[in-house]
């Protein structure tokens, strides 16, 4: 018997292992990634974004970061439309992660602009008080080796020419890193898909609110708006926000929707609610007590 | 009766050895969820959470977990086949192997030479010492076995046997990759390929690793220690032969809902709660085993240790079912009910098991009774008691934060934003902190009383030891 045989053991425990391993292992390389997964668009990454794909791996941004949006209500109105198998074809290794601590970043492209990003990986307390991502500043002190790039680009068989590996010099870590930022989950036109679109009147729920009840909700701007239009709305990376200039429609309509090519955020996930609350705190908050 | 010359001095350096590494495991594990409150702990470019993390994960899997798994199961396999180590040379060999394979890992790791592959992150010049080294323990295992004098194989041959092969066939294929130098490589699969060999992978590295092994020293460490046999053999036979076949199917629940084909997920959530029948084969064999001897619960501090950890294998393989749920899973992915989960089972289940383990092996490897029975019960409830509060804060947060993510407005919008979220974690990540400062301490204390015990002067013959038993 098998329990007296240990070479016959050894045997009858591989086999056992492999029936499940085959199944469920090797026999999905027969449908994903084939033609069926592709989809048209999902291109291969350029030199500078690979090498900040390499360096989102040295550093372990994985360990905070998923980066694939779930078929679910919460995921998708929270990030963005679901991942499919095809938008992950180039990718090696799979950075899908196990944990948010952070956001995920699948949809991230375009969401922000680089300028944005560049200050937030420098120092994300600057944008986002209370979060607990590391300062990378130090990324812009490493300058690019576009011998290794095109090294890597050889090996992962992705198309590139000689500029643009030129183009490499003098660019550095923070460079190849925003780059890699903006091009995550953009490859499909997924946000002029799902463009928010408004139905109904717009009705302000807070006609001539007081002074006193909009104070709290100046929480609302400082932890949403304030890194991009400055504290005092005096316009940073996005412009100064000058209440009289927009009727209440309109403003609640850019907030709602975001401008996609400006790099102004949909801010719709805030839901109609708070909007309204930003709304009547640009337009009525500074112009002192009672208007 | 012929004397059979055991070699216990490798046993003595495995042992000592597990515990260093695992000594910087709950360390940087202590240092990594202080950073999670504090950022300003971040120390670039080596000392940060992204790259800490995973020397945490690997110190505490490789160089504690398997360092102690290769100190139990060569004595294990000795005594069980009443013959000697087949090579000496090559387990001294197998011991700096090791020990070398673990300090370049956590040198690159710090240099940032990552595959990013959770449990699998060294880069491939590691991952061929890695097969260096278990070729080697394995070929010393087997050969011991194929000499030994006892004909029938115990119950703890088995799982050793099925993880030296599972554990080779897993890293293999996981670790295929295209070198670009010594230090980077890029994953030979891709995408959803990629993330589906991987978890593959993962999920059995907890199965060849942390399930297989520490049941092997189970199934060997509680009969010894009660001085009664396991309740039944033929149920052991049930549950070893169905838990190898069944969780080779359930990688896929690590990717529920994600781009993978839905039938491998389908698949994956079946096999995974199915599971708990042979997982509670293994729990209750144990428990049975335990028929008029519960009072040892009190006198015996082994039984302890190996009871109570069985009981966290019991719950870790009812609570991991439950994760394989779609639904549930839709609602916990992600969030920090996952790491909760993992701690019960390497605090709680694998660690507690090596701990009753080394307990054990002490007095006989080292011919010397035990320094203090009070400390190693002093260590006992630290370790439970800090154990409890890093697992039990993490559910709460958990469920929290789940809560928190899919709540919505009456206009079908999302009531939090991802930061008013996040800082709710804050409190319970501190929590865990002092959770695992009081985990630490316990070590520090087991370590205080092994210290002590070899350091005593009044030696007394391995054989009265042994015949003291029971310690
Ligand atoms: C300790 C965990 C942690 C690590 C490590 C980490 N992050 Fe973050 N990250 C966060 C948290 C928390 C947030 C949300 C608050 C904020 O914007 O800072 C965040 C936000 C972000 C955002 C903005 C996402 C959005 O949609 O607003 C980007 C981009 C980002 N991180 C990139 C990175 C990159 C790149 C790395 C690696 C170099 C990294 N993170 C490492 C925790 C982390
Ligand atoms: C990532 C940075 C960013 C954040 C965060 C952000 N904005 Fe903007 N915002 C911009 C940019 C950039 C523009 C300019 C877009 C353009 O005109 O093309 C803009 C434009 C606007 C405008 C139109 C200004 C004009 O005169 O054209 C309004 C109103 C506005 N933002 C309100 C808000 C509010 C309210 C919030 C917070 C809920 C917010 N923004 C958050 C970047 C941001
Ligand atoms: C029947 C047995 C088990 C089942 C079905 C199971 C199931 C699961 C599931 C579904 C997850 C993924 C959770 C998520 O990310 O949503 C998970 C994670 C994990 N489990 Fe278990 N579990 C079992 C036993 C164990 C045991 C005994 C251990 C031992 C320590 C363990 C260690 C882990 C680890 C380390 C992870 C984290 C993987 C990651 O990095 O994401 N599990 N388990
Ligand atoms: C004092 C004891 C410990 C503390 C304080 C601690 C702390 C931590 C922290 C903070 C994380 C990161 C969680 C996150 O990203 O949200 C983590 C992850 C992890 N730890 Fe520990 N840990 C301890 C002991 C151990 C031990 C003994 C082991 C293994 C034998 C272990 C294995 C792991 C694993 C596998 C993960 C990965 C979790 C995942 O993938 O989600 N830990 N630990």
């Amino acid at each position: 018997m098998w329990e007296k045989r240990p070479v016959i053991f050894l045997v009858l425990a591989t086999a056992a292992i492999l029936v499940g391993t085959i199944v469920t292992m090797v026999l999905p390389f027969a449908w994903v990634n084939t033609d069926a997964d592709r989809i048209e668009g999902v291109k291969p990454y350029t030199a500078l974004q690979q090498e900040g794909r390499d360096v989102y791996i040295r550093e372990g941004c994985n360990n905070c970061h998923s980066q694939t949006v779930r078929p679910l209500v919460s995921d998708v109105l929270r990030y963005g439309e679901y991942s499919k198998s095809g938008e992950f074809v180039y990718d090696r290794p799979f950075l899908w992660g196990s944990k948010r601590t952070g956001p995920d970043l699948a949809r991230l492209g375009g969401k922000y602009p680089d300028e944005w990003h560049y200050k937030h990986m420098e120092s994300p307390r600057s944008m986002v008080p209370k979060t607990n991502m590391p300062d990378y500043g130090w990324l812009a002190d490493n300058q690019l080796d576009p011998h290794m790039i095109q090294r890597k680009m050889e090996v992962l068989d992705f198309p590139f020419t000689a500029d643009e590996i030129k183009g490499l010099n003098g660019k550095n870590e923070m460079d190849a890193m925003v780059a890699y930022m903006q091009k995550l989950g953009s490859d499909i036109p997924w946000r002029q898909a799902t463009e928010t679109t408004i139905v109904g009147d717009l009705v302000n729920p807070y006609p001539n609110v007081d002074h006193a009840t909009m104070e709290p909700w100046e929480e609302i701007y400082a932890a949403n708006c304030a890194a991009c239009h400055g504290e005092h709305l005096e316009g940073v990376i996005g412009p100064e926000l000058v209440g009289e200039a927009y009727d209440e429609e309109t403003l609640f309509t850019l907030i709602y929707t975001g401008i996609q090519d400006g790099g102004m955020p949909s801010f719709a996930s805030l839901g109609t609610d708070k909007v309204w609350k930003l709304v009547n705190f640009i337009k009525y908050y500074n112009q002192g007590e009672n208007h | 009766m012929e004397k059979v010359d055991y070699n216990y001095a490798i046993v003595r350096s495995f042992v000592t050895w597990s515990i260093i590494w695992g000594v910087v495991a709950v360390l940087v594990g202590v240092i990594v969820s202080l950073q999670m409150v504090d950022p300003d702990l971040n120390f670039p470019p080596y000392l940060t959470f992204g790259r800490l993390r995973p020397i945490h994960t690997n110190a505490g899997i490789y160089g504690w977990g398997v360092g102690s798994i290769f100190a139990t199961f060569l004595f294990i396999v000795q005594r069980l086949c009443k013959v000697p180590l087949w090579s000496n040379g090559l387990a001294k060999f197998q011991l700096w192997f090791f020990n070398a394979t673990i300090i370049a890992s956590a040198v690159t790791l710090l240099l940032g030479y990552t595959t990013s592959k959770e449990y699998h992150e060294m880069e491939w010049p590691i991952d061929v010492m890695i097969v260096i080294l278990w070729v080697a323990f394995a070929i010393n295992i087997i050969m011991t076995i194929l000499k030994r004098k006892d004909e029938q194989m115990y119950i703890s041959l088995w799982y050793m046997m099925a993880s030296l092969v599972g554990v080779a066939i897993l890293f293999l294929v996981n670790s295929a990759a295209e070198p670009v130098s010594l230090f980077k490589s890029y994953s030979a699969y891709a995408g959803t390929n990629d993330a589906n060999v991987h978890w593959w992978f993962g999920h059995n590295a907890v199965a060849m690793a942390l399930t297989a092994p520490p049941l092997a020293m189970f199934y060997y460490f509680l009969p010894k220690s009660t001085g009664v046999p396991i309740y039944s053999h033929r149920l052991s036979i049930v549950a070893f032969w169905s838990l190898i076949f069944m969780y080779l199917w359930t990688g896929a629940h690590h990717l529920l809902w994600t781009p993978v084909p839905d039938w491998i997920q389908t698949l994956a959530m079946g096999f995974s709660v199915m599971l708990i029948a042979p997982s509670w084969g293994s729990v209750f064999n144990g428990y049975l085993s335990m028929n008029g001897q519960w009072h040892q619960m009190r006198e015996n501090y082994l039984v302890k240790f190996l009871i109570l950890g069985i009981t966290f294998y019991g719950l870790q393989t009812l609570q991991g079912p439950m994760q394989a749920v779609r639904t549930f899973s839709a609602f916990i992915h992600y969030t920090d009910w996952v790491p909760a989960h993992i701690h019960m089972g390497t605090m709680g289940w694998v660690s507690m098991i090596a701990f009753g383990s080394i307990y054990y092996l002490t007095p006989r490897i080292y011919g010397k009774q035990l320094y203090s029975i009070p400390l190693a019960n002093l260590h006992f409830w630290l370790i439970l008691i800090g154990q409890l509060i890093w697992s039990i804060s993490l559910w709460v947060a958990g469920v929290l934060q789940a809560g928190m993510w899919n709540a919505m407005n009456p206009d079908g919008s999302l009531t939090y934003t991802f930061m008013e979220t996040m800082v709710e974690m804050y409190p319970y990540w501190w929590a865990r902190a002092i959770g695992g400062v009081i985990y630490f301490i316990g070590v520090l204390v087991f370590i205080y009383n092994l210290v002590k015990t070899v350091g005593k002067g009044d030696e007394e013959s391995s054989e009265q030891a042994l015949a003291e038993g029971r310690a």
